[in-house]
């Protein structure tokens, strides 16, 4: 009995239900105690647009089902963590209550950063679009006549905007950057987003941002002025490191965890958006993107149970849509380029030092072509030669970038991954 | 682990089992009405190399990078089987932004697809095998880890 472990997730996200599930493949009897700051366990928080949209729904939206904790021994403690106390090996949370430890899981996840802006407090009906009380609460502030300015064109914000458009007057999206979703595309490949949400109505302050703020005015930098009912603030995210750097671990722009997902403090891992860890090519980032949360939970859990765990296949990607105009993209752009573009679709691939770095995908749905329709088909063929460092030497590059699939892999992959190959 | 596997030395390249899947799954009693002069979206896909052709379906990872990836928990592994759950699905696509077969495909209807091997259909067995000529394809139920482990 008392040999049996004491483990504290902190945070409820895909993360930490990761982090439970790996930690129960291996210890079926320790204690897991799951702190989670939202009043609901792990949904889904990308789900929350789709939610205003009417294509989901909070019941849907939960990532594992209700019986899923009690099944698996996880007590859900609906609170927040104030600190760390390693001293006495207890996470203290803000009730003041102190659970003894023996292996941590910081899995705080990112809060969104909003930067000072002059008159922003005079803003009455003013949102982030994070978590699904975000979510109700901006739905319980819109109504189809209102005005909405989102101040950010990252994913957030714009999946906010594809999520009400249909719902309000009117939504403008404006942002520092001369691109949407600047941090996964460049110019040519963002017009292809802005052209589609602008077909559904939506406008764009592009290269501008926010000088000042009345109630119901944003003054533009470039002198413009726009009118609004409602704010959405979608600038961006950081890392949750405060209980990790306060107890003297490793901190950057997250939580500095190594391959096993372990923190530079004994006992202590990190999983999730709240991490910076090195990418697939070594390179240390940020990387808040769900598949790094439940693949580095899940590893964190299998080593803080005992068993042997490594996570070194992180990379950057991200698939997003509006309007069934999709947009595929992973790894990082360097080096030559290979590009192949038409009305509404893009393939483009960025190849170095004998591999493939990174790639951009956008097709449509609704694509007049066969070609548009069909850019980013079987993608995960490109994602796979990135996450598993495959030379171009090795594969049919040529054949590859023209068509995604496995027969241009070499013959042995071929066989092992499609037959049994007995014979 | 149960996979459809393909031997590629006795796949002839006839495309019946992205026929028979398609069939298969289209709830349809008769095969003329539910695929004579439509789209179809097969979960399985044959592929030609020239000199062989091998079809390609879903491996029912062992850790699959799918499920691990799916922003909506639609895609689960239920007794070695990966399934989707299309009420939850939202068509987002990172589940074909990851999958390293590129064996999952969208359905044409906002969500995706994917090899269930004919559990959800009338079928019992799958459709694919039991309709392949040459006997190519077979319905594999070992232990033989074949997956992307590396999740």
């Amino acid at each position: 009995m008392e040999n049996k472990k004491h483990y504290v997730i902190i945070g409820g996200g895909i993360a930490a239900v990761s982090c439970a599930e790996g930690i129960r493949s291996v210890d079926k009897d320790g204690f897991i105690t799951l702190v989670c700051g939202e009043p609901r366990p792990a949904y889904c928080r990308p789900l929350i647009s789709y939610y205003l949209e009417g294509k989901s729904e909070l019941e849907r939206m939960k990532y594992r089902p209700d019986t899923f904790y009690d099944e698996n021994g996880i007590d859900v403690v609906f609170d927040t963590a104030s600190s760390i106390d390693t001293d006495t090996c207890e996470v203290v949370l803000s009730s003041g209550d102190r659970i003894a430890y023996d292996e941590v899981c910081v899995a705080t996840g990112s809060s969104p950063f909003v930067p000072p802006m002059e008159g922003l407090e005079t803003v009455e009906k003013r949102f982030g679009f994070m978590t699904v009380d975000d979510a109700l609460a901006l739905e319980s502030a819109i109504d189809e006549n209102c005005r909405v300015l989102i101040v950010g064109a990252g994913l957030i914000g714009l999946k906010c905007a594809e999520g009400i458009c249909e719902r309000v007057g009117s939504v403008t999206v404006c942002d520092l950057a001369p691109r949407v979703l600047s941090s996964i595309l460049d110019d040519s490949a963002a017009k292809l987003i802005e052209d589609k949400l602008t077909e559904h109505g939506i406008k764009f302050l592009l290269g501008d941002t926010v000088a000042r703020f009345e109630p119901n005015t944003a003054h533009m930098k470039s002198g413009e002025n726009v009118d609004f009912d409602v704010l959405v603030l979608a600038v961006g995210v950081r890392a949750n490191v405060s209980l990790v750097r306060d107890i003297g671990g490793n901190v950057g722009r997250g939580i500095i965890v190594d391959n096993t997902m372990r923190t530079t403090v004994p006992h202590i891992y990190a999983a999730g958006d709240c991490v910076q860890m090195a990418d697939v090519n070594g390179v240390e980032r940020v990387m808040a993107i769900l598949p790094n949360a439940a693949l580095g939970g899940k590893c964190a859990g299998v080593n803080m149970a005992g068993g042997e765990s490594v996570f070194d296949t992180a990379a950057p990607m991200n698939a997003i849509g509006f309007f069934g105009r999709h947009a595929l993209t992973a790894g990082s752009y360097e080096g030559d380029v290979r590009e192949d573009s038409g009305d509404g679709w893009l393939r483009r691939f960025y190849i170095k030092d004998g591999y493939l770095c990174g790639f951009m995908l956008i097709g449509d749905e609704n694509a007049g072509s066969a070609i548009g329709s069909h850019a980013y088909d079987r993608a995960g063929i490109y994602t796979s030669l990135i996450r598993n460092h495959i030379p171009l030497d090795t594969v049919d590059a040529e054949a590859l970038l023209r068509l995604p699939s496995v027969t241009s892999m070499t013959p042995e992959y071929r066989r092992t991954k499609m037959a049994a190959w007995k014979n | 682990m149960k996979r459809v596997v393909v031997n590629e030395k006795w796949c002839l390249g006839c495309h019946l089992c992205e026929y028979n899947c398609a069939f298969s799954n289209s709830g349809m009693k008769d095969m003329v009405k539910a695929l004579k002069g439509r789209d179809i979206f097969p979960r399985i896909r044959v592929e030609d190399g020239g000199d062989i052709t091998f079809a390609v379906s879903c491996r029912h990872c062992k850790d699959a990078i799918c499920v691990k990836s799916c922003i909506s928990g639609a895609l689960s592994k239920k007794d070695g089987v990966v399934t989707i759950d299309k009420s939850k699905c939202v068509g987002c696509y990172t589940c074909i932004l990851v999958c390293p077969y590129g064996a999952i495909t969208n359905d044409g209807e906002g969500a995706v697809q994917k090899c269930e091997l004919c559990l959800s259909t009338t079928a019992g067995t799958p459709a694919c095998v039991a309709g392949c000529p040459n006997r190519a394809l077979t319905l594999d139920d070992d232990d033989i880890e074949t997956a992307d482990a590396r999740g």
